[in-house]
Formats: structure tokens, C-alpha cells, sequence
């Protein structure tokens, strides 16, 4: 009876799956098997079947390329700005935060600066657009006021990396802070009554109490940012981008899109998108691996 | 204690109006965007707008509201934001209710648990989903946008941890009353969880009213969702802006309509944003930090 009960739930439960395992096998795990591509002269009209094999000839071909190169610098180098950045002023203003008390203040700058977050990319660069243009509001201010040159926010190769790091940020510290301050609401609060009593002031409070109780989370945090470094943020780039800074500027996301989808080169470009990927679930897997013996941490 | 001495409340201060200064930065943006909407075409493209309409008018909102494409593609979005979210939400806990099971109630729960993860980590890429899209005759449905998407190993992974905070008497009272695996879902865990189901729909319907890359891939013109629409109208076009100093006559009427486009489809996600923000700090702790 008891064995009998238990095989029927069994079945129940497989059943249950049924819907979310069809679809991964077919938007997740067929385009997998796609990536053979990347090892043929892929062509539309013949197929897996007929195209011909070339075996890595297109992985050779991205660092032959002058833009593969590039834009696998690139994505580091965007890519780790924006780590830095990210992790160290969102935990920056999580401390500026942690000291005020009047709550009414806090959830009034939270909830101003968690609303960025939310928007598209294409909306937030649409205002991006709007008021870092030549004659745009910023430029305008820096014209009248400082009485400079209006800045070519993004149509400057160097310029723009920085502004894409910049605005990545003002997008998103304020959502990444949350982490930060549950961590805070965390320390031992009679850590900073025996450091009042020591006569320590609130800085060095900050310093030898705050700083490391929360150091596992930022060790976490910086990890697990570090395994998505290949992730430059495609929509972001995608919709801040021309031609003017495609040197400075071009991902391989971007890339692999123009290769791909613009020009036609599919296998190119599956190429790229699979060496990306293979990378990216190596250094994720490390990344995971380290989180976990540094500071314990597992997702499931 | 610290904060009564002179020192700590001189910066106390500093701290609060550099708090207060990033926090309406935020925001100032889309002040600047919503006087601009607001205003008439002259001082609009005259730049002379700052944060408060000049000449106020709804001229550009009624331009907007009377084009049809905008329109069209805003119904887009509300169909593929109400079909998105219902597929999403019934597979989210469907799933996630076997999967919140021990490995002794639910034998091969780890094989499914790593088919789901594997997708996160790893995935075919852009042309090869393309080609799976275009075999499978999806193109240019709506299914191209949510039939991807409506497996989310995030919501599954956030849904089954709040199933498992859920205490065990419940289910066996449950259980032993007779009722089967499904009726214990039903009637006993969904109605327990509706604030992580509410907190988790939310999610998914910003996700999906912000998706602008599968609609620019998957559809043509006629069934773009808004947020593609937007994307080729407002990002696309306007490069020519960044480079020169154009000042065309298209480029000034432009100026406004596209302000009031930005807010419009922005304003979903606005008025969700309240009910998002009292639960997502939890909804981001489930997954995030541990004890």
C-alpha cells in the first residue's frame, strides 16, 4: 500500500515536470545541439546535414581578426570597470545609508534609487540620449556654467567607455546596495556597544566592526561577478553604441549580434557566441566553486 | 554614544545631503524627459526646458496616442505582458512544487534540478535559437516571445525555497485528509504563497514589458511589443543627434513626441513599482544571501 501510494506520487511529480522539461529540451537544450554550426560552413539552404565541416577554422579565425581581438578586450575591459564600480559604491552608499535613522529619509532615498533598475535599457538610454546629446541638458549646463566645450559623451571611443561604466552604475547601485544593507542589519549590535564603551569613534566602529562582519557577502558578491565578467551587458551597449565606437565600445555580444544577424556570417558568429560561452561557464563554475570554500555560500 | 558628538553630527549632516543629492539624481533624468513632453515644440527643441514645462501643452501625448503604431504595439505588450506572466507563473509552480520535495519524497528531483540549472550556465546562443525559432514555425507569433521565457529557473529556484519555508504539518494535515499532490498544491501552498506569487508575477511582468531584443528578432513590424517599437524609434534614430549639431525640421517636432513615447512606455512599470518595491528586498534576499 505504502510503496504503491509513494510510486503514484512519484508519477504525479514526473508529470508536474513534464510542461518545464519540454520546454528547456526545446529552447535550451536544441539550440545547444545547434552549436555544431560553429564546426561547419554553415549555410541556410543546406542545413546541419549538408553543410560542409571545417572543424575550429572559425575559432582560429576570431583571434586572427583584428575586431576579434578587440572586442574580447573590450569585454574585459568594460566588463571589469564595472565590477569594480559595482562593488564598491553600491557598498559605499549602503554605509552612508546604514547611519541614517530617521526611516521616513531611508525609504525615501531607497525608493528613489531603486527605480532605475526597473526601466528597459531602451527607455533609460532614450533619456541617456536625450540629455547627454551635443545640445543636450548636461552639455548645455557645462557650456553655461563651467563655460567648456560640450563633451561627445558618446560618440568618443574613450569617453564612452567611461560613460557606459557611469551609467551602468546610476542604473544600478541603488538595487545592488540591497544586498549590502541586509548584510548590515546583520552585525551584532552589542559588537558596537563594547566599541562605545572602548571609546572607539564611529568611523573606526565602521572599520573594525562593520567592515568585516559584512566581508563574506562582499567576498560573495565579487566573486560571483567576477564568473559573469564576459558579460559586458548587451542591452545596455546595444542601445548606447555607433559605429563611431565600435573600437572602443564593441562587446562580443554586440558582435556576435552584427556578425551573425547583420552580415550573415552565422557559423562566425555562433563561433564567438559558443567560445564566450564555454569561457564564461568555466570561469562561472570556478567562481561558484570559490564563493562556496570562501565564504560558504551555495545557491540550492 | 558616538552620534552625540559635535564631529559625528557635522557629518551626519554631510551624509544626509549627499544621500538626498544621489537619490534625486536618479530621478532627475526623468523630470528633465516629462517637462520636456510637456512642453511646446519651440522651447523644446529651442533647449530651453529644463525641469518645468514651458508653453505647457499635451500635444505630444495626443500625437502619440493618435499614431497607430504606437498603439498597436502597446497592445502588443499588454497581450504578450498577459499571456507571458500567466504561462510563466503556472510553470514556475507546477515545477517548483516537486522540486521544493526531499530527494526521499521526490527520487530523481536532482536530474531535473540539474536540466534547469545547465540552462542558466550554459546556452546554444543567438543563431542557434534563431534556427530552432524558425523550425519550429514560430516566427513572427507570439509564442516566440513567451514560450522561451516562460521557464524561468530564477523564479523556480526563489518559488521552491519560499514552498519549502512552508511547515510540513500543513501538507500532511493535508495528506492525511485524503486530498492528492495536486489538491495540496492548490489549495493548501498557493493560497499560502500568494505574496511570493504576487512578488514573483510582478517581476516577470517588468521583465516582459521591458523585452525589446527577441520582438526585434522574432517579429516583424505589424506585432513588435512596444519596448521594440521604442527601441527603434527612440535608440535607432537618434545617433545622427550625438554626432552633429542637426537641427532639422523633423529633428524639433521629433523632441517632444519622443519624451512622451519614453514616459508612456515607461509608465507600466511606474505604476507597478509601488507594489514591487514593498516585496522585492525579500524577493531578492530568498536567492541572494543565505543563512
Amino acid at each position: 500500500m505504502e510503496k504503491k501510494r509513494s510510486s503514484k506520487t512519484q508519477l504525479i511529480f514526473h508529470t508536474m515536470m513534464i510542461p518545464a522539461v519540454v520546454l528547456i529540451v526545446l529552447f535550451s537544450y536544441l539550440p545547444m545541439l545547434g552549436l555544431v554550426m560553429a564546426f561547419q560552413d554553415y549555410k541556410p539552404w543546406l542545413g546541419f546535414t549538408q553543410s560542409e565541416w571545417v572543424g575550429l577554422k572559425h575559432f582560429k579565425y576570431i583571434f586572427e581578426r583584428d575586431d576579434g581581438i578587440q572586442v574580447i578586450m573590450n569585454t574585459f575591459i568594460i566588463s571589469g570597470m564595472k565590477i569594480i564600480a559595482q562593488n564598491s559604491f553600491p557598498l559605499f552608499f549602503a554605509l552612508l545609508l546604514n547611519e541614517v535613522r530617521k526611516m521616513a529619509f531611508k525609504r525615501f532615498v531607497q525608493t528613489l534609487v531603486y527605480l532605475p533598475h526597473f526601466l528597459s535599457w531602451v527607455i533609460f538610454s532614450g533619456i541617456l540620449i536625450d540629455i547627454l546629446s551635443v545640445n543636450g541638458l548636461v552639455n548645455q549646463f557645462l557650456v553655461q556654467v563651467f563655460h567648456m566645450k560640450p563633451i561627445p559623451f558618446f560618440s568618443d571611443g574613450t569617453t564612452y567607455r567611461y560613460m557606459v561604466v557611469a551609467t551602468d552604475v546610476w542604473k544600478e547601485f541603488g538595487f545592488a546596495t540591497i544586498v549590502y544593507l541586509a548584510a548590515l542589519s546583520g552585525v551584532n549590535p552589542d559588537l558596537y556597544e563594547a566599541a562605545e564603551i572602548d571609546g572607539a569613534a564611529r568611523l573606526k566602529q565602521t572599520w573594525h566592526i562593520t567592515l568585516p562582519a559584512i566581508m563574506p557577502v562582499v567576498i560573495v558578491l565579487l566573486t560571483l561577478s567576477l564568473g559573469n565578467i564576459l558579460n559586458a551587458n548587451f542591452d545596455q551597449i546595444f542601445n548606447t553604441y555607433s559605429p563611431l565606437v565600435y573600437d572602443k565600445g564593441d562587446i562580443i555580444d554586440t558582435f556576435v549580434y552584427r556578425v551573425a544577424l547583420i552580415s550573415g556570417e552565422f557559423s562566425f558568429g555562433t563561433a564567438i557566441g559558443m567560445f564566450k560561452s564555454v569561457v564564461g561557464l568555466v570561469l562561472i563554475v570556478t567562481c561558484y566553486r570559490l564563493a562556496y570554500k570562501l565564504a560558504n555560500y551555495r545557491i540550492f | 554614544m558616538y552620534y552625540k558628538s559635535g564631529t559625528y553630527r557635522f557629518f551626519y549632516a554631510l551624509i544626509l545631503a549627499f544621500l538626498a543629492l544621489l537619490s534625486i539624481m536618479c530621478v532627475l533624468p526623468m523630470i528633465h524627459v516629462l517637462a520636456v513632453s510637456l512642453s511646446g515644440q519651440a522651447p523644446a527643441s529651442g533647449n530651453l526646458v529644463t525641469f518645468w514645462p514651458k508653453e505647457f501643452t499635451l500635444d505630444a501625448y495626443r500625437e502619440t496616442i493618435g499614431n497607430d503604431n504606437f498603439i498597436h504595439s502597446f497592445g502588443n505588450s499588454v497581450v504578450r505582458a498577459i499571456v507571458g506572466v500567466s504561462l510563466c507563473m503556472l510553470i514556475t509552480i507546477i515545477s517548483a512544487y516537486p522540486l521544493s520535495k526531499e530527494v526521499r519524497v521526490f527520487r530523481r528531483k536532482n536530474v531535473y534540478m540539474w536540466l534547469l540549472v545547465i540552462t542558466m550556465l550554459f546556452s546554444g546562443g543567438l543563431v542557434p535559437s534563431y534556427i530552432v525559432m524558425q523550425k519550429l514555425h514560430l516566427l513572427n507569433t507570439i509564442w516566440a516571445l513567451v514560450l522561451p521565457s516562460a521557464v524561468s529557473v530564477w523564479n523556480i529556484l526563489l518559488m521552491l525555497n519560499f514552498f519549502r519555508a512552508i511547515p510540513k504539518d500543513l501538507e500532511e494535515a493535508a495528506l492525511i485528509d485524503g486530498a492528492g499532490q495536486i489538491r495540496t498544491l492548490v489549495f493548501v501552498y498557493v493560497p499560502v504563497s500568494l505574496p511570493a506569487i504576487s512578488t514573483l508575477s510582478l517581476f516577470t511582468l517588468v521583465f516582459h514589458w521591458n523585452s525589446w531584443f527577441d520582438g526585434m528578432i522574432y517579429m516583424k513590424d505589424q506585432k513588435w511589443p512596444l519596448a521594440t517599437l521604442l527601441q527603434m524609434i527612440i535608440v535607432q534614430v537618434d545617433f545622427s543627434k550625438l554626432v552633429t549639431n542637426m537641427r532639422d525640421l523633423a529633428d524639433i517636432s521629433d523632441r517632444t513626441v519622443k519624451a512622451s513615447q519614453i514616459l508612456i512606455g515607461a509608465f507600466p512599470v511606474l505604476i507597478v513599482y509601488p507594489f514591487l518595491q514593498r516585496y522585492f528586498v525579500k524577493g531578492v534576499m530568498i536567492g541572494a544571501v543565505k543563512e
